[in-house]
């Protein structure tokens, strides 16, 4: 029950991308079409579990022992870059057709704030490791979900008649507003 | 380019938030006030300014191979000065922007400027590239701020000077979204006239 409320919480009630507003530049980014915007939703969900987990661990067994929480910063983002690396390494021996899919999301994803934003949050929220990788799954797919909505949104805009000013970032802007507002109508329902 | 020109493009030809629409997750979260919208700002410049001199005076020094994980490292290095700075002397403030101070580290502007601009340039040069950088993401921060706080809340700097409610939406996520949306495509509209 309680994994449950963790997953409801994290994907409708408070959406990263939507409420939390991490990982917005991907979000604004990658949202052009539907197929790219699903390739970053997974390559996001298996870089942000793996990291969660990376993390949590060498934060608890290392830096707590030593007394160095002050590193975490540093800690964390040379962690997610060498873990990104290390995807892609292994998925381009082990897998092709997965590596095409996502490989070109990769690189991209060490600066997606949203995977070093769950790492720390998992900390701060003071989950256990399994509370923190429900949490940190369930974060991902929220983010696939308000990426994917926004991108099939987009598609239609290309034929829309758009005020010159407004093309482009704006527009994409103001639809995730009114996602956002969409999104606050799950407020209270845990 | 002189330097003057090098020093303002930050703040209206190349401004980082309105023009090139980098570092969209600190603007969103933090602008629910004009006095968060700045304090991030500042805190973004510091790290900008110290990131920026620092790898325009060593990166001649780093392996082209390993470049962007030794621009990563100094970047998180300040960004952990800013934390623990905030933390001790702004706690109210540090509070409020909570988890969007280490995040400063994956903020696309800082390392942006590091990899595209410092590397290549002279001390002097990066130094106010990123100065002018800074003051214009956070000139951009204060003005979504104000935006914000005065639709929101009828208040500016927490100064309340409407009586009523104001558009609550405007404080909240959604309303932020907008805000920013309709900000830029304002300055769209005069960057093509």
């Amino acid at each position: 029950m309680e994994y449950i409320i963790i997953i409801i919480s994290a994907v409708l009630v408070n959406n990263i991308v939507l409420a939390q507003f991490l990982g917005v530049c991907p979000f604004m980014g990658v949202s052009n079409k539907v197929s790219t915007a699903v390739g970053m939703s997974g390559a996001v969900t298996f870089v942000m579990v793996l990291a969660a987990i990376v993390t949590y661990l060498i934060y608890t067994l290392i830096l707590e022992k030593l007394g160095i929480v002050f590193m975490q910063t540093i800690t964390y983002i040379l962690i997610i870059a060498s873990l990104v690396q290390m995807v892609e390494i292994v998925l381009k021996k082990i897998s092709q057709p997965l590596y095409q899919a996502l490989g070109i999301f990769l690189p991209l994803i060490t600066t997606n704030c949203a995977v070093l934003g769950v790492a720390i949050l998992v900390i701060k929220k003071e989950f256990n490791l399994i509370e923190g990788v429900v949490y940190s799954a369930a974060t991902a797919l929220g983010f696939g979900l308000a990426l994917i909505i926004l991108a099939g949104i987009r598609e239609q805009l290309e034929l829309a008649d758009i005020p010159k000013g407004v093309k482009g970032a704006p527009v994409a802007l103001i639809v995730a507003g009114i996602l956002a507002l969409a999104f606050m109508g799950f407020t209270g329902i845990v | 380019m002189n330097q003057l020109q090098n020093f303002t493009k930050g703040f209206f030809r190349e401004n980082p938030l309105l023009v090139l629409v980098l570092g969209l997750c600190p603007a969103l979260a933090t602008t629910t006030s004009a006095i968060n919208g700045l304090g991030m700002g500042i805190a973004t410049t510091f790290v900008l300014l110290g990131s920026n001199t620092v790898v325009s005076l060593i990166s001649k020094m780093v392996p082209d191979k390993v470049r962007i994980p030794s621009f990563i490292v100094i970047i998180a290095s300040f960004v952990t000065i800013v934390d623990l700075l905030m933390n001790a002397y702004v706690p109210e403030l540090y509070e409020k922007l909570g988890i969007f101070i280490p995040l400063i580290v994956v903020n696309c502007i800082v390392l942006g400027r590091a990899e595209a601009f410092a590397s290549k340039n002279n001390l002097t040069t990066a130094f106010l590239d990123g100065l002018g950088m800074g003051l214009g993401f956070t000139m951009a921060l204060g003005i979504l701020g104000a935006f914000r706080e005065i639709a929101g809340s009828g208040a500016i700097f927490n100064y309340k000077f409407i009586n009523g409610d104001g558009i609550l939406v405007f404080v909240l996520a959604p309303g932020a979204f907008i805000a920013l949306g309709y900000l830029i495509a304002f300055i769209n509209r005069i960057r093509k006239t």
